[in-house]
């Protein structure tokens, strides 16, 4: 089963419906308990970075998903999914994040737009399971204020430009995220979604 | 970079598409389900829904569709009209709305924008301006679906939405709306120069060289149109491909992507 959190943030359905139309078993999870039968996790999410934060402490989400990735199986963070993952945001004040990457989570400059929504390209920088048949150049959806600046800067696997270099994956071995939104992201997003599958399901995730 | 965006929208009541729609390939050219799915096939990069005579049981149908549309769509879906509350709001983005729309509600008490904003995210909130012609380079804010004046200056009301945490604007124009004469550049011009959030142009489309002027002249980061698209007069393709011509940057259709490759 793959679990998809539900900790009060938005657009749930999208993601579940997208995976299961690869015919995965994704399931939207609403306690932390229930996460001791998920071979893999989404972390998706729109919203605020702070109240997000909060919600998953209070919720006991965030042992769970610390558990969840140290036993090394799949995770998949999307947008503010994948900035709760960082030590900490300046979003809204200072918010202490779920620390499993380390790095910040910043505004992106003043000199461009901000929100950043809509279509970008993508500048692949290294190979990632996520990525397999997607070329730089592609298209993608963004939708977001702030970005995360790992600390380790080999863990981009690719950036989008806006106003600096947004990283838009990261990740390594079994834990990956993206800034930006695949199930919103067209052709490209389902083959992205594909990949995403294989990955899983390569790494113990039940197909249905 | 980020490219421009074009976007059609659906004018939705009691859950069917209004104002008429020619589609041979549909089954039921009233459904705003499977219209916008159609829409995603020839590569818009949005779809909008506007819930023109949104009631509370009608707000119930609304829900029912956007959870039909989020199953089937792959791009991302914005839901306006009618919605009063953070609570109205929630609903529609727990349906599977990417974004909501205020316009009313918010004019009525602006900090609901800063509300929504904190909850949803600046992102999820858009504020629809509606926005009728005074005089020379002044235009006011209507509400209730543009039938009622409220005075207060529409240039003003974008910076003030903006600067409560709205995340983008739909700027509409009452004027322009339904006559397909082009988008009323002079107000899309004073909006985009006074705030820094993405501006979507509304209201008076009819060709494709308005939306070039839209994007161009007036600098809108997004272009909305209803009829051009729904009457068959232009596909979405064919929009894009001319801006493309022109040098606009926009997604590429993902046939035409491959067949240039």
């Amino acid at each position: 089963m793959i679990a998809i959190v539900d900790y009060g943030a938005g657009n749930l359905h999208s993601i579940r419906q997208a995976l299961a139309r690869l015919a995965l078993d994704a399931r939207i999870v609403e306690a932390p308990a229930a996460l001791r039968d998920a071979a893999a996790l989404v972390v998706p999410g729109d919203g605020a970075f702070g109240p997000a934060a909060a919600r998953l402490r209070a919720l006991g989400w965030d042992e769970r998903i610390r558990e969840h990735v140290r036993a090394g199986r799949p995770f998949l963070g999307i947008c503010l999914g994948m900035q709760l993952l960082f030590d900490e945001s300046e979003e809204d004040g200072r918010h202490a994040g779920l620390g499993i990457v380390p790095g910040r989570v910043v505004r992106l400059p003043d000199t461009v737009k901000v929100p950043h929504i809509g279509w970008n390209r993508l500048r692949v920088v290294r190979p990632s399971p996520l990525l397999a048949g997607v070329a730089t150049g592609a298209y993608v959806y963004f939708v977001h204020s702030y970005y995360a600046v790992p600390a380790d800067p080999a863990v981009v696997a690719a950036t989008a430009p806006y106003g600096v270099e947004v990283p838009a994956v990261v990740g390594r071995g079994n834990l990956w995220t993206t800034q930006f939104h695949p199930e919103k992201s067209g052709a490209v997003g389902v083959r992205m979604l594909q990949n995403i599958a294989r990955w899983m399901v390569g790494a113990g995730a039940a197909v249905r | 970079m980020l490219i421009r965006r074009v976007i059609p929208c659906l004018d939705v009541r009691a859950g069917r598409v209004v104002k008429g729609t020619r589609f041979v390939d549909l089954r039921d050219a009233g459904d705003p389900v499977e219209l916008a799915a159609l829409y995603d096939r020839e590569g818009a990069d949005e779809v909008v829904f506007l819930d023109i005579a949104a009631s509370h049981e009608g707000r119930g149908i609304m829900e029912d569709v956007v959870r039909k549309t989020a199953e089937v769509l792959t791009i991302p879906f914005m839901v306006g009209g009618g919605l009063r509350s953070a609570e109205d709001m929630r609903r529609m983005l727990r349906a599977g709305a990417d974004k909501v729309a205020i316009n009313t509600a918010a004019v009525r008490r602006p900090e609901l924008i800063h509300e929504a904003a904190r909850l949803f995210g600046s992102q999820c909130v858009a504020v629809a301006v509606d926005a009728r012609r005074t005089g020379r380079g002044r235009w006011e804010v209507c509400v209730h679906g543009g039938r009622t004046p409220t005075g207060m200056d529409a240039v003003a009301w974008s910076v003030e939405a903006a600067a409560l945490g709205a995340g983008e604007l739909l700027v509409t124009s009452m004027d322009e709306d339904g006559r397909e004469d082009g988008y009323d550049l002079p107000l899309l011009r004073a909006v985009t120069q006074a705030v820094r959030i993405p501006v979507i142009a509304s209201g008076g489309a009819g060709t494709p060289e308005h939306l070039w002027a839209a994007i161009v002249e007036a600098d809108a980061d997004a272009v909305l149109a209803a009829s051009i698209f729904h009457y068959r007069k232009y596909s979405i393709a064919a929009v894009k491909a001319f801006l493309a011509e022109r040098g606009v940057a926009v997604r590429p259709v993902e046939g035409q992507h491959a067949a240039s490759r």
